[in-house]
């Protein structure tokens, strides 16, 4: 990255090691939220948070390199259908709304709990994309705000 | 059986499923709107006919029992509330098809609509306290962004205002739910009724103050209303339509009623707080609205002074008063709606909202002018539209119950319901059309079919008053009369 946009070299470097590690870490506690603490919502606003650590560091051009505000956008709405199709296959499988389809499994293995990881991997996908395209949209925002007092 | 939880899944698979495809034509999203709303618009009806009048149905999300599961519940009161917000919500839908043209980004209208939708079916259908204030939030957020869907200034001014004012009827409620769940460590509504009866307490009565003000400020009523005459007029006429013939009932008197009536019981306190705060809307959003020089504006302080009606006749408590509370409530959304979607047809058409700008525009568009008559006299109180009858019930409500001042002063009132409305249609619709008007045309088709429809559902439900108080307001009226038995009807025993 040669560019001079974003902030010094060694945020960049410092950030350029610590996204991947902290997004490596959202989805643990994603995927681990029927057995530790956490679970999809804090888990999503981990990885988000990773990509608006790239944001910050490189500015938005690299970050959407990454991550497009469509991409966030199209995720937050896979995320929100795919929990609410789990609820509606409970209907059909279970009996009820939301019902529980699945084996429970054996307590404190990753693959257990019935459906709850699944739905916890939907709840991660529509906070994970919702909290960056949130962010983006105010970071745009302020950005369009600034070119309009330049053009004064 | 498996209905109810449809009116939630719907809408909110139809909002993501539209954002989704966002990048498609639009008509698209027209047509997967519309299906989708007129499906909603159907199932109430369904309901009806598959159910026993009396009969309550309740549904444990999830297969977990109340009181600690999560519970649907569907009595005479959610099944009116149910018919309002969805077929409004179809007619309204079906108005943006053309209405909304004019916007980019319609996907996003239809989603948050479907969002906004799904919120208002939650609250009316939940048996619980926290499920009951989170959908109340997707339904008032939803409301926040449609407010401001023009991005004008002055559309995100009154959103900004709407925005702060429902933060705050937010946490107050939020609040309230919180001192309750400390007070008797449940959230579910019937099991928090059944531990707090015959134990008073000073938390309670606070409690009891929080709920008051925060959804007082969701149903607009005086002195909470500031928001209301900014916010609904600046959004487009079919959110206007959606929020002063729906949200706030849904949201405000639905949620009032229910936690007064059927968990707190209502007493003659709480009765003469009703009584008064309607008195005070019914005046003063008259009053404002008398002096009005915009369209939206206008209609916006008469929401405020018809919501009074509908809180009067509620604290009256009486058969007749309830009884015409709740008529005045389906058809306020009747013709309130329909009197948004008038202006919305007449802002497409004439470019403007104010009243001096406008005059003998029945001439160039008949259709919106008839229904637009049509609205006025209903909602004044003229015989045989149906705003006469739920204004003659709440009146014989509030003689029974020896109320003989405030019986005048709802009279009065609606003689200065229909001095406004006088005003309004002389200066729209009658008189001699401006020269410059000429040229106008009628507003196109969809919009046509709505106002027609909400026009034809003004006067069907006057001449027909009978049959709709017996099949689905009584079975309401039950629901309030029998007030705190409503724990024991959804828990057994």
């Amino acid at each position: 990255m040669k560019d001079n946009k974003g902030m010094t070299l060694i945020v960049k470097t410092v950030i350029k090691f610590l996204a991947p590690i902290v997004i490596l870490f959202g989805v643990y506690i994603i995927l681990h939220g029927h057995l530790t603490p956490g679970g999809g919502f804090p888990g999503g606003v981990v990885v988000a948070s990773a990509f608006i650590l790239l944001t910050l560091a490189y500015g938005t051009e690299v970050a959407e390199k990454k991550m497009k505000r469509s991409l966030a956008a199209l995720l937050e709405s896979t995320g929100a259908l795919f929990f609410l199709i789990l609820a509606v296959l409970g209907i059909f499988l279970g009996g009820w709304f939301f019902s529980n389809f699945l084996p429970k499994g054996e307590p404190l293995k990753l693959l257990s709990a019935g459906f709850i990881p699944l739905a916890n991997i939907a709840i991660g996908l529509k906070v994970g994309g919702g909290i960056f395209a949130v962010f983006l949209a105010l970071v745009i925002f302020r950005v369009a705000g600034e070119g309009g007092e330049e053009q004064k | 059986m498996n209905l109810l939880p449809l009116f939630i899944a719907i809408p909110l698979g139809t909002a993501f499923v539209i954002v989704l495809l966002g990048k498609m034509r639009e008509i698209y999203s027209d047509i997967l709107a519309s299906i989708a709303a007129l499906i909603l618009a159907i199932l109430p009806f369904i309901l009806i006919l598959s159910l026993d009048k009396g009969e309550v149905l309740v549904y444990s999300m999830g297969k977990w029992l109340p009181p600690q599961g999560i519970n649907l519940v569907l009595d005479g009161l959610s099944r009116l509330m149910l018919i309002i917000i969805n077929v409004v919500g179809f007619l309204a839908i079906v108005y943006s098809v053309s209405y909304m043209k004019k916007f980019t980004a319609k996907s996003k209208y239809y989603g948050l609509f479907m969002l906004m939708l799904t919120g208002m079916n939650g609250v009316v259908l939940t048996g619980d306290f926290f499920n009951l204030f989170v959908f109340a939030e997707i339904a008032a957020i939803s409301s926040y962004a449609l407010v401001a869907f023009g991005v004008e200034a002055e559309e995100l001014e009154a959103s900004f205002k709407y925005m702060v004012m429902g933060s705050i009827a937010t946490i107050l409620i939020l609040f309230s739910i919180g001192l309750l769940y400390g007070l008797t460590g449940s959230l579910n509504m019937a099991d928090v009724g059944r531990t707090i009866q015959g134990n008073g307490s000073t938390l309670l009565s606070f409690s009891m103050v929080l709920f008051l003000t925060g959804f007082g400020i969701k149903a607009a009523m005086i002195p909470f209303h500031a928001w209301l005459p900014d916010a609904h007029p600046s959004a487009p006429a079919p959110v206007s339509a959606m929020l002063s013939g729906v949200l706030i009932k849904a949201l405000g008197v639905y949620a009032l009623m229910r936690i007064f009536f059927n968990v707190f019981g209502f007493n003659l306190q709480l009765s003469w707080v009703f009584m008064i705060l309607g008195l005070l809307s019914i005046f003063g959003g008259g009053l404002l609205a008398l002096r009005q020089d915009d369209l939206k504006r206008l209609l916006a302080y008469s929401s405020i002074s018809q919501m009074g009606f509908i809180i009067l006749g509620l604290g009256c408590g009486n058969y007749w008063g309830i009884l015409g509370a709740l008529f005045h409530l389906l058809n306020h959304s009747s013709f309130k709606s329909l009197l948004f979607l008038n202006s919305g047809a007449v802002e497409y058409s004439v470019g403007t909202r104010k009243l001096d700008k406008m005059g003998g525009l029945s001439k160039v568009m008949p259709v919106t002018g008839a229904t637009s008559t049509i609205a006025s006299l209903s909602i004044s109180g003229i015989p045989p539209f149906n705003g006469f009858w739920s204004k003659l019930f709440i009146i014989i409500g509030l003689v029974q119950a020896n109320h003989f001042v405030l019986a005048v002063l709802a009279i009065l009132a609606s003689v200065l319901t229909l001095a406004y409305y006088l005003r309004m249609q002389r200066n729209t619709f009658f008189g001699k059309l401006k020269k410059e008007l000429e040229k106008i045309k009628e507003a196109p088709l969809s919009m046509c079919f709505s106002m027609i429809v909400l026009a034809v559902v003004c006067v069907g439900l006057g001449i027909f008053f009978y049959p709709v108080m017996k099949v689905v307001l009584e079975p309401a009226v039950e629901v309030l009369q029998e007030g705190i038995k409503y724990s024991s009807l959804i828990l057994g025993g």
